[in-house]
């Protein structure tokens, strides 16, 4: 008898622990849309999110700049990191002999650990005089935060893809070749097709981290709050919006950097969704 | 068996909250150690290396009480000293009128540089000029009379501010730009040191910042035919300083008073001019 009280005294604290992390969560968003939404529902959302003119001490909250700046800089981090990433998890699950991948794996575990402000410090020492030198504009820039996120999100885009492609049955493959298929068109035409749920998943979580990454981008993307028209015009995403002017902020100036935290949670909590979504269809399958 | 599940349960919240209560109790004994309550100082950015080396020799030479200075940014120092949260509020920036009910006293005087990569040969600024390139309307050197290239591609300026809600740029917008918005394609950035870090790197960058921060990898321009020095802000032939102000509400308490008094003191003075501003007195006193 007492030691399954004992038991179930240990079953409930780890519930409790484990609730924990929801709980904090749940703060988190309720702290977030408290701070955030009275002032976005003050001045219209429609202004938030549409309006162009970011001043936030002379009463302009348009956050189009920053929005616009994410979904660009994300999507072409996948651009650079989708291709490099998925030839990796297709080399290391697929090609690399073991000696080959036990090398390699660790290598990309490595780049993971790397801090996001040597990513920012690279940027601004090699990349952003690179721009500036050869293709013009002040290299500050979207190019500069697209080049620095693809790489930054490849360990994510292909340890996932990677257990993707590895969860794919052996006999998928076996039999593609068994009856006749190369091995390259037994990988392209069977074991991806067959991946593809875990794949987006893992191009979904990648964008994840590209939305969410502030530092690096904020050391390289130059931070004007424009539209960008062109790959070489500075920007500023959402993340490096709050972080850029939170020391300063007041009044409603800092419930409008909280608005901006309102809009960067409902699109990490989308991309995720999607995520989670993608991989527990998959596994149905 | 449910009445001991729910008496383990009682057990678990009891001890639960015993835990809370301990790190409660332990986290709030922490601000009360030391003899004495230590003088709290918050506020402005630009003035807080200074009020730190005044507080440094405060406490070791003066044998003051401990001197807490934190930064938030010159809006956080009026909020601070109006609320009571910090004994001195610090700011950057002439009082806004709403901010008049706190008495401000002047220790020091800081200028706004506008600052140019050395490669750039132009000496010498207007205020119309100054306002152009800001406003986004003057766009390249060559407009402003450089001939040729100065380094890069393109003549094309690289306009440099600091964030909203900068006493930096407050005190900058006020002097320059009057009612009218810096441009949105300006490069934004949030510290002293990343600005003159872009203007030594970027041969076609313009920037500002405080004349203690400028060393030899930028160049200080003469602003309206005057160069930024000592001697030109003391006459106030120098249009762009500002004043570092110590905030308080009503009379300060007689801790806050020494510290006043020994910042405005020969020493603290000293101390002024090691940080590279420019001390008050002299004139008057």
């Amino acid at each position: 008898m007492r030691a399954r009280r004992g038991e179930v005294a240990i079953e409930r604290a780890l519930l409790l622990l484990a609730l924990s992390a929801v709980l904090m969560l749940g703060l988190i968003a309720v702290f977030i849309f408290l701070q955030g939404l009275p002032i976005m529902v003050k001045h219209g959302p429609g202004s938030f999110l549409f309006g162009t003119r970011w001043a936030p001490t002379k009463g302009g909250f348009g956050l189009l700049p920053m929005i616009a700046s994410s979904v660009i800089v994300t999507l072409g981090a996948m651009v650079i990191a989708v291709p490099l990433g998925l030839s990796c998890a297709i080399f290391l699950s697929e090609i690399a002999p073991r000696r080959v991948a036990n090398f390699v794996r660790p290598a990309i575990q490595l780049l993971a650990g790397i801090p996001s402000v040597v990513f920012g410090f690279i940027g601004i020492l090699i990349v952003v005089p690179l721009i500036r030198n050869y293709l013009g504009g002040p290299g500050l820039s979207v190019l500069a935060a697209t080049i620095i996120l693809g790489i930054m999100v490849l360990p994510t885009l292909i340890s996932i893809a990677e257990d993707a492609i590895e969860a794919v049955p052996r006999p998928y493959k076996e039999g593609a070749m068994a009856l006749g298929c190369t091995h390259s068109q037994a990988i392209f035409g069977v074991m991806l097709p067959a991946a593809r749920g875990g794949i987006l998943a893992a191009v979904i979580l990648a964008m994840g981290r590209a939305v969410g990454e502030t530092m690096a981008v904020i050391m390289v993307i130059g931070n004007a709050a424009i539209v960008p028209q062109s790959p070489l015009d500075p920007a500023r995403t959402l993340t490096s919006n709050i972080a850029l002017e939170m020391g300063y902020a007041a009044g409603e100036h800092q419930q409008a950097l909280f608005a901006t935290g309102v809009v960067l949670f409902v699109f990490i909590m989308l991309l995720n969704s999607i995520a989670t979504l993608r991989v527990v269809r998959g596994d149905r399958r | 068996m449910s009445r001991g599940a729910a008496m383990g349960r009682r057990a678990q919240i009891l001890a639960l909250c015993g835990v809370l209560l301990c790190l409660c109790s332990s986290v709030g004994g922490c601000g009360r150690k030391g003899h004495g309550r230590a003088l709290v100082l918050a506020g402005s950015t630009s003035v807080q290396p200074l009020a730190e080396l005044i507080a440094e020799h405060y406490e070791v030479e003066h044998h003051g009480r401990p001197v807490n200075v934190q930064g938030g940014g010159s809006t956080a120092g009026v909020k601070a000293a109006t609320d009571g949260a910090a004994d001195i509020g610090m700011s950057s920036r002439k009082p806004k009128d709403e901010e008049k009910g706190l008495d401000a006293i002047a220790v020091a005087v800081d200028a706004v540089a506008l600052i140019v990569n050395p490669a750039n040969p132009i000496t010498d600024l207007g205020r119309e000029q100054v306002a152009g390139i800001y406003l986004g309307e003057i766009t390249r050197w060559s407009d402003l009379g450089v001939e040729g290239l100065i380094g890069g591609r393109t003549d094309a300026i690289t306009v440099v501010t600091r964030e909203e809600g900068s006493g930096t740029r407050s005190a900058f917008e006020e002097g320059v730009m009057g009612k009218a918005d810096i441009s949105s394609r300006a490069l934004v950035q949030d510290s002293t040191g990343t600005v003159r870090a872009i203007v030594a790197s970027d041969p076609n960058a313009v920037g500002y910042i405080s004349l203690g921060m400028v060393t030899n990898e930028v160049k200080a321009i003469a602003y309206n035919g005057v160069l930024p020095s000592e001697a030109t802000v003391r006459t106030g032939a120098y249009a762009l300083s500002r004043p570092f102000l110590f905030l308080t509400r009503g009379a300060p308490s007689p801790a806050a008073q020494d510290f006043i008094d020994y910042a405005l003191g020969s020493e603290g003075q000293g101390l002024v001019a090691q940080a590279g501003c420019i001390p008050v007195g002299g004139e008057g006193e």
